[in-house]
């Protein structure tokens, strides 16, 4: 068992540029059903074997597509996000990096009212191990099948956690990347409630970093309703205050968003917080045990 | 991006949001002309990228010319602390010379427009203890400051407007300038993407004027690409040299006071975790720095350059997941760039990915002096240590 996506995804990709495309085929050889691209004006047509639609309408009507990840620069993102909405896809994962903040609070404003999930944007995407499937950016090789629910703002730093629970052969239900801007689709505590939910998952793995209060809500959720064990780390520390710290949404404003304050609140909830990145994977393994998993 | 004050009113003032005369000076002689084609009084703001300026001297009142001589030589040049410059300070390059507004029985207000993140939507902030430092007043009373959630797909209503300005118990007959105002500045607040526009203080005089005194505007990095005009406004003597010089190869690289180890990562999350991992070893990060998701040498050889220029690193730190990327192509890069550019301090590695141990035996038979690491700790103590000169 997963979340989100799993073996009855049928993945259609929005932007078949030389990037979508890479990972489009990085995505297929992981044993993700990719079932096409859209690229308006190159409908008819085929790029590595994948059938080509002018329109996600069109796509969805002739390839029965229940997920979109998005590959489509900037200037187009937002559009892309809602043009799948549209169509009604259930699933939408944006991994562009670096669509404008304003854009995103249409796209919120016009998700509002319908049934479509969106993860990201500026995010590496989701992968449930298990069920080989990946829909997104991230190396699928670094993963294994097993019970441990992953949500993180970051990308490569989910890769490291991955890669240490993997090396202490503890396996992964699904890992999911929210993403690093300031208004993103899926936060973490609505990936919480789709794990504290999943019954494959028996524990869960929170990556948070400076800015905004998204984890102190979090923490605010697994103090009520979250059962299962929580490991949490929070990256930048030694930020200061201020400077963007890469991502969009990693900055410290106003004395708010720190990691100390963070740590407290989740620490307070509950949650087994980790202050090394490097001692991720241990705690997770003790947090098994202590369960008897 | 960060822009000016001066900068900021011409922008407000673009877009119908009323804000003093002024003129920006970049010498004594210019702020004399400015001085005088405006009358006096004027006032001399110093033109920095940091808030705090009248409590540190940068804010002055100029009743002849001979004032604005006196203190235009004493400002331009001379390094302005305030709280938000660090101790370091910036030196002040540019005067905005203003006409001095009345601000005998004037009242002092704030407004602030944010993307609120929790919402997802555009907030509109006021406060009636303007001219204060609003992170106190949301410290100490977080009621005084009100908000108005924005429909994003309405805008901002003049009744919200309304709202505000009763809530800052404005008189009835400066009502409608003041919501005039309000709708002004979420104008430009949508036009010029912006990722936030304070006005602190925003001012009524006692005749009935409503103006913005002070102007903070910072625009969304992401969107200026379809600002083209706004980007001209940036100002390279606000920012690090080396922060500036990282932007054109697309690195993200921040310089931290007091830190010897310079880093070199992939990913911002990942970047961050390494600074407080050094931290936990004993040692202070000299930097953050992302060379993006999927790494090149070519990135590899300019984040190298970047740090070298940066005469408090006495050792490298070298965290790459690679994931996608090889180790191997990654130890060529790395190998080219410490060659070329001669690196001399310490280099440890640490890289994760494909092909990893024919990246490492690369490091081990370049001939130069790599240190290598297996996890995130092992890096960690081994970069401090070799800092330290105890390695």
């Amino acid at each position: 068992m997963s979340v989100l996506v799993g073996k009855s995804s049928r993945v259609l990709v929005q932007g078949m540029g030389k990037h979508g495309t890479f990972h489009a085929v990085a995505c297929r050889e992981y044993g993700t059903k990719i079932v096409g691209g859209v690229t308006p004006g190159k409908g008819g047509t085929k790029i590595e074997g994948f059938p080509i639609f002018d329109n996600v309408q069109d796509a969805v009507d002739r390839t029965g597509a229940n997920v979109s990840m998005i590959f489509v620069p900037p200037p187009g993102a937002a559009d892309a996000i809602m043009e799948a909405t549209d169509a009604g896809i259930p699933l939408v994962v944006c991994i562009t990096e670096g669509v404008p903040t304003l854009d995103m609070v249409k796209v919120a404003e016009f998700l509002q009212d319908r049934e479509t999930r969106l993860i990201g944007p500026n995010c590496p995407g989701i992968i449930s191990p298990a069920e080989k499937c990946k829909v997104g950016i991230m190396p699928g090789h670094i993963h294994k099948g097993g019970s441990v629910g992953v949500v993180s703002r970051s990308g490569t730093l989910t890769y490291e956690a991955v890669h240490q629970l993997t090396s202490l052969g503890i396996g992964q239900s699904t890992c999911i990347g929210i993403g690093g801007d300031p208004i993103i689709g899926t936060n973490h505590t609505q990936a919480l409630e789709l794990f504290n939910k999943d019954r494959a998952t028996k524990a869960i793995v929170m990556i948070g970093e400076i800015g905004g209060n998204a984890e102190e809500e979090a923490a605010a959720y697994v103090k009520k309703y979250v059962k299962k064990p929580v490991v949490g780390f929070i990256a930048g520390q030694t930020a200061p205050p201020g400077r963007r710290m890469g991502h969009a949404g990693a900055i410290i404003a106003g004395g708010k968003g720190t990691a100390a304050e963070k740590m407290k609140v989740m620490r307070a909830a509950g949650i087994q917080v980790v202050k090394s990145p490097a001692d991720i994977g241990a705690a997770v393994a003790k947090v098994l045990k202590a369960k008897g998993h | 991006m960060k822009i000016h004050e001066y900068q900021g009113k011409q922008v407000l003032a673009a877009h119908g949001v009323p804000v003093p005369q002024g003129k920006v000076a970049y010498s004594v002689d210019e702020a004399i002309k400015a001085a005088k084609e405006l009358g006096f009084p004027v006032v001399v703001k110093a033109q920095i990228h940091a808030g705090g300026r009248g409590k540190a001297g940068g804010v002055k009142l100029a009743r002849t010319a001979d004032e604005v001589d006196q203190i235009a030589k004493a400002m331009l040049g001379a390094t302005l602390h305030t709280h938000q410059t660090g101790p370091e300070g910036r030196v002040v390059r540019r005067l905005l010379i203003e006409q001095g507004m009345d601000l005998d029985g004037a009242k002092e207000m704030y407004l602030a427009i944010v993307v609120d993140r929790a919402t997802g939507s555009p907030v509109f902030m006021a406060s009636s203890q303007g001219g204060m430092d609003i992170e106190e007043v949301a410290a100490r009373n977080p009621k005084a400051i009100l908000k108005e959630a924005v429909d994003p797909g309405v805008g901002f209503q003049a009744f919200q407007a309304r709202k505000l300005a009763f809530a800052l118990e404005l008189p009835p007959p400066t009502l409608a300038k003041a919501v005039s105002f309000m709708q002004a500045l979420y104008r430009t607040f949508e036009a010029v993407d912006a990722s936030m526009l304070e006005i602190n203080p925003f001012l009524l005089t006692k005749d009935g004027t409503v103006i913005a005194l002070d102007a903070k505007v910072n625009f969304d990095d992401n969107a200026l690409y379809r600002h083209p005009e706004l980007k001209e406004l940036r100002d390279l003597d606000e920012e690090d040299p080396l922060e500036v010089e990282a932007s054109k190869f697309g690195l993200n690289y921040i310089k931290l006071e007091g830190g010897n180890v310079g880093c070199m990562v992939n990913g911002a999350g990942l970047a961050m975790g390494t600074m407080d991992i050094i931290k936990l070893a004993g040692g202070a990060p000299a930097n953050f720095l992302d060379v993006g998701g999927g790494a090149n040498a070519e990135q590899i050889r300019n984040a190298f350059r970047i740090l070298m220029n940066d005469k408090d690193v006495k050792a490298v730190l070298i965290n790459i997941f690679g994931g996608i990327l090889r180790c191997d192509v990654l130890a060529e890069g790395v190998i080219a760039a410490v060659r070329d550019l001669n690196v001399q301090v310490p280099v440890v590695i640490r890289m994760k990915g494909n092909n990893e141990e024919r990246g490492k035996e690369m490091l081990r038979q370049s001939g130069l002096n790599f240190i290598t690491a297996d996890g995130m700790t092992e890096a960690a103590k081994k970069v401090v240590a070799a800092a330290e000169g105890t390695l």
